[in-house]
């Protein structure tokens, strides 16, 4: 290798370096205002050290009644997701039936419409139908747009099993259902689990879709962006701080446990 | 009953998205065409002149948002693409981990991370206020409420979607192939350009799907970092729909930006050869 390919080599990386300090100075700056011990209204210069805000982090009710929305509707939505997507995950993946080119394009519809064109869809409907906006409506929509990442990843993995195996289950004399509870799904879990958390950060997060179908229901990113003009309190960095941890821990212990496995 | 499984495997889902997004879209297109207003109710009216009203007040802004979610996607190509190759062809025992961290902003809500800029860029915060206070930058120096402000903040935000499918794309790439290439006495240059570069290009045309439509259509970036002179189409629809209760007029215009939407991809396919949009999107 010449002189000036390894300078180029280090260039790059050093490069690399600064995108990878670029993406994460917002996180930096998220976490490090939780700690500020901010005397007047606004939250924008440092002021010194205190963890104030995690003691008092339920202090103000309603971003607590936000958060807790969030949480609820994150966790049924990822329940009828991974129900009904792994469903036609398998469906995708093992069957031939009629209708899968229409199936398929419609999975793939849900996940390129705009989130912004889905959220004036829905409300297009719920007005038409004369559907009260609430939780429920929000819940839908949420398990509308996180359905095809749950069918896509759990097809991905369907289609890598090899069918002997539930051939052998049936054999020897194993129910459809058996067959589904200990072959099937122990196989194609990675897919599910990864759906499930794909689903539940997708919704924890979402706001476009969310903001038309709430009605009055709020939740914690649409009270963010609802205090950004009166100045967002430090609880919000500390919530946004801890659901990063845990986020990035789960993913870790994840990649730690797949290392183990293979 | 064997026979029936797919169809009762994927009755559930055929339901939710027939239900969900094939009727809504039906509903849009419906109210669409209506006149009336919030209180006495609309009526089907089959009057078109909402998308000509819609786009005759509302042009500034659509032109805007392609305008802006174009420049955003051509930057996360050009801040993108260097790192997918580093990490691609050099990341050696470390790719996953420096996957992990291009992906490490995706743990942080959208909206926060869209703040959190606000933060770094506030007139007199951190960044800019101790560049004032060391008089290295003049006392009237602001970037929030600007252009560079929002298409900043787009690019910023989908950025790791532009990076990792050009990734997957050069990690599939045999180095042996470029190595073939410089055996055969091409540069470094030349390879890439006439190796590299092809091999690359489903990978670019996926992350160029991935970033452009969702950038464009993005409400929030203009909404917490733009001011009030930078509004693109999606704060105009939520607008419309939430605060004027003006559905007719925010059906067509968002039926108006699908459309463009879609015509804008297919063009881009067809301009790159990429004959089926769905499999290369699949891929």
């Amino acid at each position: 290798m010449s002189a000036r390919t390894r300078l180029g080599d280090k260039l790059l990386h050093a490069y690399t370096w600064l995108v990878i300090v670029w993406l994460s100075s917002p996180i930096a700056v998220m976490i490090l205002f939780g700690f500020n011990d901010k005397k007047s209204k606004s939250n924008t210069t440092w002021q010194g050290f205190t963890l104030r805000w995690y003691t008092e982090l339920f202090d103000i009710s309603d971003l607590t009644v936000a958060l807790r929305n969030s949480l609820v509707i994150a966790a049924v939505s990822t329940i009828i997701t991974v129900v009904i997507g792994t469903m036609l995950g398998l469906a995708l993946g093992r069957h031939r039936f009629r209708g899968k080119g229409v199936t398929n394009f419609l999975v793939f519809a849900a996940i390129s419409t705009p989130e912004l064109v889905m959220g004036a869809s829905l409300l297009s409907l719920f007005v038409s139908g004369n559907v009260p906006r609430d939780a429920n409506t929000i819940i839908i929509s949420h398990v509308l747009f996180s359905l095809s990442f749950v069918v896509v990843t759990v097809r991905a993995r369907v289609v890598t099993l090899d069918p002997s195996l539930e051939e052998a289950a049936r054999d020897l004399g194993a129910t459809a259902w058996g067959t589904f509870r200990q072959v099937t799904l122990p196989s194609i879990m990675p897919g599910v689990l990864a759906g499930a958390m794909l689903s539940f950060a997708l919704s924890i997060d979402d706001y476009v879709v969310t903001s038309f179908v709430n009605g009055s229901t709020v939740t914690f990113p649409l009270w963010i962006v609802g205090a950004v003009k009166t100045g967002i309190p430090p609880q919000v960095n500390v919530m946004g701080t801890l659901i990063f941890g845990i986020g990035v821990l789960i993913a870790i212990g994840n990649a730690v446990a797949a290392r183990r496995r293979t | 009953m064997r026979r029936l499984t797919p169809y009762l495997l994927a009755l559930p889902s055929w339901m939710w998205l027939a239900i969900f997004l094939v009727v809504p879209m039906v509903a849009m297109a419906s109210v669409s065409l209506q006149t009336g207003n919030a209180i006495d109710g609309f009526a089907m009216t089959f009057s078109f002149s909402n998308y000509s009203d819609a786009l005759g007040r509302y042009s500034t802004q659509l032109v805007r948002s392609l305008f802006y979610g174009g420049m955003a996607t051509v930057a996360m190509l050009v801040i993108g693409y260097p790192v997918a190759y580093w990490i691609a062809f050099k990341g050696g025992r470390r790719k996953s981990m420096y996957l992990f961290l291009i992906l490490l902003p995706f743990f942080v809500s959208f909206v926060l991370r869209t703040i959190s800029w606000n933060f770094l860029l506030a007139d007199n915060g951190i960044l800019f206020g101790t560049l004032k206070g060391w008089g290295l930058l003049p006392d009237d120096f602001h970037v929030l409420a600007t252009t560079v402000a929002v298409v900043g903040g787009l690019t910023y935000n989908f950025l790791p979607f532009m990076i990792l499918p050009i990734y997957v794309s050069l990690e599939r790439v045999d180095p042996r192939v470029v190595e073939a290439a410089q055996d055969l006495y091409a540069t470094r240059v030349g390879a890439f350009r006439r190796v590299v570069l092809p091999l690359s290009l489903p990978g670019v045309f996926a992350g160029v799907l991935m970033t452009f439509v969702p950038a464009t259509a993005d409400p929030i970036n203009a909404a917490i970092l733009g001011g009030t002179a930078n509004t693109m189409i999606g704060n105009i629809i939520q607008t419309e729909y939430l605060t004027n209760l003006n559905y007719p007029t925010a059906s067509a215009l968002s039926f108006t930006l699908m459309a463009v939407l879609l015509v804008g991809i297919f063009i881009y396919a067809r301009a790159l050869g990429t004959e089926n949009v769905l499999e290369a999107a699949a891929r």
